[in-house]
This record gives structure tokens, C-alpha cells and sequence, in this order.
């Protein structure tokens, strides 16, 4: 025990770990260490992009005809949504980082889990559901149909696999914000310790922008104008 | 045996509270967020899995005895070989340095208290020992016959074994490696002592770095792979069914993406042992420090560019075959670098033989036949030929066995002073050094003679007249068989009885030499600050020869 | 830009709400263009056009929101280095998939199975 009580001379301020020097320290290891995780991500959802444009590629009539079957309006809809939380998750941060109250910080946090909500229900609710009724979603409930090209069960696949991975995401996304509440109703962050929040933000973010790309490339194969 | 009749090399300096003694107690160990007891439970989890795939590995040498098979069903062999190199590739070779030596060793090396994020770090053990788990159940109920390639639409659409609970097994040992890939990225950037600049760092950081690198960048994609993989043979919704409009050879360029990264996953970290092991036994700073350094980064780098020289034959258009042929040859300049560098490093220093030398001399020679093989393998027209031959075989073994094994037990020997506080017998140790070298030399040099003269590999059965070659082959087997039998006996009595090692045995250079052995909990009483480089060894009296006649001595 | 954060006492650099809501507006507008332009008929250029946007909108979510703008070059390099990779693994994976069917096609033979592909 007494090597430990070599280094430890200083207070600790809350939230800091042994295993660093400084405050700072921690600050930019933490920061550091969730960039690299979404690295990780993007390789993660990379795989399946790869995969998309290359079968694009090969279909790319069916991608449009099986793209034309899904709603652009809660497409659309959708991306707002998540962009909106995206604001709220900043203005969340911010307000930790500028000391504000922690009912402004649990504010901001609710309304973006609203938001995350919000998104997860319409996408259940008007699309998923739709189209398991419809019979269009592949290995699960699949009706084979005469006015489909076979190219639109792949299309199908991957409409399923990147959004189900997208939502797989907003789930662990909201249970990180719930941790966060809990934290910030315990006081656990201030104008001087808040990392926590703040990298739970890049990774909210990042989930964004996932669906930032998803929705032109899922929605809006081939445009939709008249025709097309 | 009694304590009192063991030869003390050293006076002993037993430190008071190091990490073992600090704490007792099978909580002390499961709940710990210690990076050297962490690094300790992989070392326990991958000893296991390695004896696991080891011991179908000698099944499948003693099979193939006789030409017709001397045990099993052909079914029963293509599970062999399968489980062979699954528990082999994924639960032991890819975690095999890095989370054990690695875990152990980054901290120390650097002069930190622990890496960044101790917590991830026994999560990533409690991950990777979920996924041993998938993966042994997959074992006892009856095996996997795929190959450990895994490839489409035989393992999606008529494999009737595990392919699912050794591709989720697989899948969650991923992320094992993903954590501890970015808790060693994040401890090598924030966590360096003072005065321990980027070129100063010891080789093996570099090469842990750029293996780091490869398990941040690559794995993530061998989990989406298997888990569309795993989603095509539950639901049949056609990913990679031709019939539907799928492209089975999608699915290895994603494997290949990174599996062929994976080969240097587990050789990078091996080359970084090698550095050691080779500077101090020379007692020599190593010979181009940067180019050495940057030869791993570039590595890493290349090898994520190669990956479709493993498709040559399998269909894929010859234009992406020329390119991949070309940038393969290309990754053979940084590996080549490292080679020449140690034999420079060697050159005139004052080498002893002691057991981890004789490992890293071992690495050296088996390593460059293995990627001097690869270039074979490289060229599409002589790949043809040897593709899905022995002679691919004999290949990765050199370089998996003859290299990253070598190194790893060269590694284990050299740091196990500092890891267990106590010294393995000497003469065991070059015994079963030298068993290890001869066994597997006579077991995969006939392979590569094998291969080419056209036995195809993953075969239960094979002509008579390659009857006395695989004899050969099997021989050897059990010879490497007891050459790594005899290491897990000693090491483990020593634990126990072996003489008590001081702080710096080898009288090597290094952070982790300057603390006590074992080390203490927080590693240092201090945190160290360097001011000097890494390998920092005295320069050697320059040689006289008054007697010789006319010619300088250069 | 970094002092006038530091000045107030807070840890990082401190984003006014305006750039926020600017960022905000700019994201809003963007998916409505996306979304509008699809309507139109631009041939290719369909694609290209709504890609181009969500690229645009991916640069200012990780620019303001993640405050790359405000942060260390090694942060901007790990991002990159993500892109560069993802950039490798479609690249050599499209140089397989899309020149497949180049291969030259002796007089009087034929290709094997030509409909698994419907490359223009």
C-alpha cells in the first residue's frame, strides 16, 4: 500500500481515475478512446455499404423498384427527427459544459430520448409493421410477388439489415441516455467534469449520421419523380 | 522437491506487496481491474484453447498415417481440421501476444500505472471467454466442418454442423479484440511517462500499436461479415445464393478484408518480441530503429491492400487478380526490412544463447522460408498450381507456427522472471527450444514438398506414394507435440520451486527491467521519467587484431 | 477561439447556440432538399446530387456537433483513417465485382451463366 500512497498526494477531483496523471489526461484518453470506437463503426456499417454498393451495382432496376416501395415521407420524417435530437443531445453538453442547471441538462436529455423514441415508433409502427403485413420482409414474412423483379428480396435484405442495425444502435442509444439521466440527477457532472455526456454525445451523433446516408441511399434509389 | 537444495542465480530481493501477493482469493482474480492479472487470465484461457486445437491437430497427423486414414470418417477429419484452425486462428493466434504479453507488458514498457481503461480491459477478457464458450460448445456438440474460411453457400446452405454457435462465437471474440485494440491505441497516445517520445518507445510497442491498428480497423468488419453469414443460413433470404442474385465471393472479399490483416495480427506482435529478445541477447541497440518501427506501421497498412491473393482461383475477374498479385509482392519489402535489420543487429554483437534467443534465432530463419514461400503464393501463375495444396499449408504454418508460436514462447520465456518473480530451468528450456525447432521442421518441410507435388489439402485420403512423406510429417507432429509439452511442465513447476528471479535477470534494457519482480500493483513506486533511448546498451570495445597480417579487419 | 472558452472557467472549447441552430437550419434544409430534388428528374445525377448532400451534412454534424472543428489533429486523423479504410474495402472490392465480366470471350465460346450479372 505504500507505493500508492506515493503518487497520491493531491485531492482527487470527482471522476478521476488512479490510473492517470492529470485531469487532462483522462479528458483527452476518454475522448481519444471514443473516436477510435466509432472507427470501428464505421468499419462495422462499412462491411454492409460495401456489400450495398456492389449489389446495387449488380440490380440496380430492382434496388429502384424494391427502393419504391418503401414511404418517403417517414424517411424524410425520420431524418428530421433524429436531427432534431442531435441539436437537443448539443444543447445538452453545452449546458453541462456552461454550468447550467441539471434541470436544463435533464431537459435536454429527455427530449432527445423522446426523440430517439419517436423515431424507433414510426419506424416500427408505419414501416416495419406495413410491410410484414405486406409479406415484404425477407426470411421473416415474405409473399412472393408477380410484379417483382427477384433482385427486390435482396433489396428487402438490405433495407432490413442496415436499418435493423441503425435501430440496434438508437437502443443502445437510449440506454446510454438513461444511464446519463441517473448521472446527471446524482450530480455527478459540472462544468468541470461532464466527459461522460460528452462522448455518449459523439456516439448519439454518430448514429445520425448513419441515417443521414441511409435515408438517400434506402429511400430515394432512382428519384421519385414521375417515371423514374 | 524442497526449496532449499534450488540454486540461487541471483541474492533474492523478494519487494514486500507485488501484484500476485497484494490480493488473494478467486474474487481478486475474476473481479480484478489489474492489467498484468488480466493479462494472466488470457494466458490461462489461450494455454487452454491452444491444447484444445492442438490436440486435433495431432488427430489429424495420426489419420493421416496410413493413405486410407487410420481413424476417422472423412466427416469426422473435415471436423478435425475445421476446429483446428478456428480455436487455432481465433482463440489463440490473434490474442495470443497482444492481450496476454501485451496486456502485461504496454504499461510497464511505457511507465504507466495501467492502460487507459482497466475496465474494458477485463470486459474484453469476459467477452472473449463468452465467445471460447460458443465456440466449445460448437466442439463438444459435434464440431463444424466448414474450414475455418467459413465460405458460402457451403456453410450457409448444406453444412448440417455448428457453422451458427462457432460464427456467434467467433463474432463475440470479435469485440474482445476490438476493446483491446483501442485500450492499447488510447494507453500508447495518452499514457507514456515523461520523456517517452514516440522513438524511444521499445520496438514492442510499435508493433503492438500497429497490431492495434489491424484489430480496430479489420475486425469490426469480420463481425458483419459472420453475422450476415449467421442471418443467411437461419432465414435462406439469399445474400450470397447465386440462385437469388448473390455473390458467394462477396463473402470472402469481406472475410479476406479482414482475415488477411488477421495473419498479421498475429505475426506483428511476434516481429516486436523478436526486437527485444534479439537487442538484448546482442547486447546491441537495435540497427535502424525507425525503419524497423515504421516496417510495422507500413505492415499494417499494406496488408489490408493484399487481401485478394487468397481468391486467385476462386473466380475472381484477373484484373483485381493482377492488382492484388502486385501489392502482395509489395508486403513483402517492410517484412523483408525487419530480417535484414536484426541480422544487422546480431552482426558483431556479443550474442549468448540463452532459451528466448534460441526462439528468436528459430523466428528468424522459419520466418523468412514462411514469407519467402509467400511470394510463390503471391504470383498468379505459380499460384494456380499450388493453390489448396500443402504447399499453402506448409506456408502459413511457417509463418504461424515457425513464426508467431516461436515468438510468443520466446516472449514467455524472456519476460516470465518478470511476470511470475521466478526463473524456469535453464537447460529444459533450450532442450524443448531446440525439440520445438527440429519437430516442426519435420513436420511442415515435408508439406511444402507435398503441396508440391499436388496433394491437395483438407483431403481424409491420399495416394500411397505421399505415404512416406506424411509419415514424416506426423512424426514430427508428435515430436512438437512433446516440444511444447515440456515448457507448460517447467513453467509451471517453476512458479512454485523455480530459484526467486531479481528485478533485471537478463540485464536487459527497459522500463519494465527497472521495476521489481514481480511488479507491484501500480508498477511503479514512481512514475519512471526517460531520458534516454530505447536499447540504450553499452557501446562494445571495438575488436583489435594486432596479430593479423595486411588485411583490415572491417 | 479555445482562450475564450478557457477564460470563462470551462473545460473545451464552448460552441455558441448560434452556430447550433445555424448547423441546425443548414441539417433541416438539407434533408428537405434531398428529399425535394428526388422528385426531379436529373437522370445519374440523382444519386450523385443526394450522396453530395449527405456528405455535406455529415461534415457539419462532425464538424459542430462532435467539435472536430474545435479539436486535436490526431482526432482528425483516427476520423480519417476511417474513411480511408472504408475507401479501401469498396475500392479493391469494386475492382473485383465490376470488372468481372470484362473477361475477353474467345469467337464462338460463351459466357457461363451471363445472367447472374446485370452490369450495364
Amino acid at each position: 500500500m505504500s507505493e500508492m500512497a506515493a503518487h497520491t498526494p493531491h485531492s482527487h477531483p470527482p471522476g478521476f481515475a488512479h490510473q492517470f496523471e492529470t485531469i487532462e489526461q483522462q479528458r483527452e484518453a476518454g475522448t481519444l478512446g471514443m473516436w477510435v470506437f466509432l472507427v470501428t463503426e464505421i468499419l462495422f456499417f462499412g462491411g454492409m455499404f460495401t456489400s450495398y454498393i456492389i449489389y446495387r451495382a449488380l440490380h440496380l432496376q430492382s434496388f429502384i423498384e424494391g427502393s419504391h416501395d418503401l414511404f418517403v415521407k417517414f424517411g424524410a420524417t425520420n431524418t428530421a427527427v433524429l436531427i432534431c435530437s442531435s441539436l437537443t443531445m448539443a444543447m445538452a453538453i453545452r449546458s453541462a459544459q456552461t454550468g447550467k442547471s441539471k434541470r436544463t441538462i435533464i431537459g435536454y436529455l429527455l427530449v432527445t430520448m423522446l426523440l430517439g423514441a419517436t423515431f424507433l415508433f414510426l419506424k416500427l409502427r408505419f414501416e416495419w409493421y406495413a410491410d410484414w403485413k405486406e409479406g415484404l420482409i425477407p426470411g421473416v414474412s415474405w409473399i412472393p410477388s408477380a410484379a417483382h423483379t427477384p433482385g427486390v428480396k435482396m433489396f428487402m435484405c438490405f433495407y432490413f439489415f442496415m436499418t435493423g442495425l441503425h435501430a440496434l444502435h438508437m437502443v443502445v442509444g437510449l440506454g446510454i441516455l438513461t444511464v446519463l439521466v441517473i448521472m446527471t440527477a446524482r450530480n455527478r457532472f459540472s462544468s468541470q467534469y461532464y466527459q461522460p455526456l460528452e462522448i455518449s454525445g459523439l456516439y448519439w451523433h454518430f448514429v445520425d449520421i448513419v441515417w443521414i446516408f441511409l435515408f438517400p441511399l434506402l429511400y430515394l434509389i432512382g428519384g421519385r419523380y414521375p417515371g423514374s | 522437491m524442497s526449496t532449499a537444495t534450488v540454486d540461487l542465480r541471483e541474492a533474492p530481493i523478494e519487494s514486500s506487496v507485488n501484484y500476485l501477493n497484494a490480493r488473494y482469493g478467486i474474487k481478486s482474480w475474476l473481479l480484478t481491474l489489474d492489467h498484468k492479472r488480466i493479462g494472466l487470465l488470457y494466458l490461462g484461457t489461450i494455454t487452454f484453447m491452444f491444447f484444445v486445437g492442438g490436440t486435433a491437430a495431432v488427430l489429424m497427423r495420426l489419420h493421416l498415417i496410413e493413405p486410407q486414414g487410420a481413424l476417422f470418417e472423412p466427416e469426422t477429419y473435415n471436423k478435425m481440421f475445421s476446429t483446428h484452425g478456428i480455436i487455432m486462428v481465433f482463440f489463440f493466434l490473434v490474442p495470443s501476444i497482444p492481450a496476454t504479453l501485451g496486456n502485461f507488458l504496454i504499461p510497464l514498457m511505457i511507465g504507466a500505472r495501467d492502460v487507459a481503461f482497466p475496465k474494458l480491459n477485463l470486459m474484453s477478457w469476459y467477452i472473449f471467454v463468452t465467445g471460447c464458450c460458443f465456440a466449445m460448445y460448437g466442439v463438444i456438440s459435434g464440431g463444424v466442418d466448414t474450414g475455418w474460411t467459413f465460405y458460402p453457400p457451403y456453410s450457409s446452405a448444406y453444412s448440417q454442423t455448428h457453422v451458427i454457435a462457432f460464427a456467434l462465437g467467433i463474432f463475440i471474440a470479435g469485440f474482445s479484440s476490438i476493446l483491446t485494440g483501442l485500450n492499447f491505441v488510447v494507453t500508447i497516445h495518452k499514457m507514456r511517462c515523461p520523456g517517452m517520445t514516440w522513438f524511444r518507445l521499445p520496438l514492442f510497442i510499435w508493433s503492438m500499436y500497429a497490431t492495434s491498428l489491424i484489430f480496430v480497423l479489420g475486425t469490426p468488419v469480420i463481425a458483419i461479415t459472420l453475422a450476415l453469414l449467421a442471418a443467411e443460413r437461419l432465414l435462406h433470404v439469399g445474400i450470397f445464393d447465386p440462385a437469388v442474385g448473390g455473390d458467394p465471393l462477396l463473402f470472402q472479399h469481406l472475410f479476406w478484408f479482414y482475415s488477411h490483416p488477421a495473419v498479421y495480427i498475429m505475426i506483428l506482435p511476434g516481429m516486436g518480441v523478436i526486437s527485444e529478445l534479439i537487442t538484448a541477447f546482442s547486447r546491441k541497440k537495435i540497427f535502424g530503429y525507425t525503419f524497423v518501427a515504421f516496417s510495422s506501421l507500413a505492415i499494417a497498412v499494406i496488408s489490408f491492400i493484399v487481401w485478394g491473393h487468397h481468391m486467385f482461383v476462386t473466380g475472381q475477374s484477373i484484373y483485381a487478380g493482377l492488382v492484388f498479385s502486385v501489392l502482395s509482392f509489395v508486403v513483402a519489402i517492410p517484412s523483408a526490412i525487419k530480417v535484414f535489420n536484426w541480422m544487422a543487429t546480431l552482426y558483431r554483437g556479443s550474442i549468448s544463447y540463452e532459451a528466448p534467443m534460441l526462439y528468436a534465432l528459430g523466428f528468424i530463419g522459419l520466418f523468412t522460408i514462411g514469407g519467402l514461400t509467400g511470394l510463390f503464393l503471391a504470383s498468379l501463375a505459380t499460384d494456380v498450381h499450388l493453390n489448396g495444396t500443402y504447399f499453402v499449408v506448409a506456408h502459413f504454418h511457417y509463418i504461424m507456427v515457425g513464426g508467431a508460436v516461436m515468438a510468443y514462447l520466446g516472449g514467455i520465456h524472456f519476460w516470465w522472471p518478470k511476470i511470475t518473480g521466478r526463473l524456469y530451468p535453464d537447460y529444459w528450456a533450450r532442450i524443448a527450444a531446440a525439440i520445438v525447432f527440429i519437430g516442426f521442421n519435420l513436420t511442415f518441410f515435408p508439406q511444402f514438398m507435398l503441396g508440391y507435388l499436388g496433394m491437395p489439402r483438407r483431403y481424409a485420403m491420399y495416394p500411397s506414394e505421399f505415404q512416406v512423406l506424411n509419415v514424416m510429417s506426423s512424426a514430427g507432429a508428435s515430436i512438437l507435440g512433446i516440444g511444447y509439452l515440456i515448457p507448460l511442465v517447467y513453467l509451471i513447476w517453476s512458479m512454485r520451486y523455480g530459484p526467486v528471479a531479481s528485478a533485471n535477470p537478463w540485464k536487459a534494457k527497459g522500463l519494465e527491467w527497472t521495476t521489481a519482480s514481480p511488479p507491484p500493483t501500480e508498477n511503479f513506486a514512481e512514475i519512471p521519467v526517460v531520458n534516454e533511448d530505447a536499447y540504450n546498451y553499452p557501446v562494445a570495445e571495438p575488436r583489435h587484431y594486432p596479430d593479423a597480417p595486411g588485411v583490415a579487419r572491417v | 477561439m479555445s482562450e475564450h472558452g478557457e477564460q470563462q472557467g470551462h473545460i473545451g472549447h464552448v460552441v455558441p447556440v448560434g452556430v447550433y441552430l445555424a448547423v441546425f437550419i443548414a441539417l433541416m434544409f438539407g434533408t428537405a432538399l434531398t428529399t425535394g430534388v428526388a422528385y426531379i428528374d436529373l437522370g445519374r445525377w440523382n444519386t450523385v446530387v443526394a450522396l453530395a448532400i449527405a456528405v455535406v451534412k455529415m461534415l457539419l454534424v462532425v464538424l459542430f456537433f462532435m467539435h472536430v472543428k474545435y479539436s486535436t489533429g490526431l482526432t482528425r486523423i483516427i476520423i480519417i483513417a476511417g474513411f480511408f479504410w472504408l475507401g479501401i474495402m469498396i475500392t479493391l472490392s469494386c475492382a473485383d465485382e465490376l470488372t468481372r465480366r470484362w473477361e475477353i470471350v474467345p469467337k464462338g465460346w460463351s459466357m457461363i451463366a451471363p445472367h447472374i450479372y446485370h452490369l450495364r
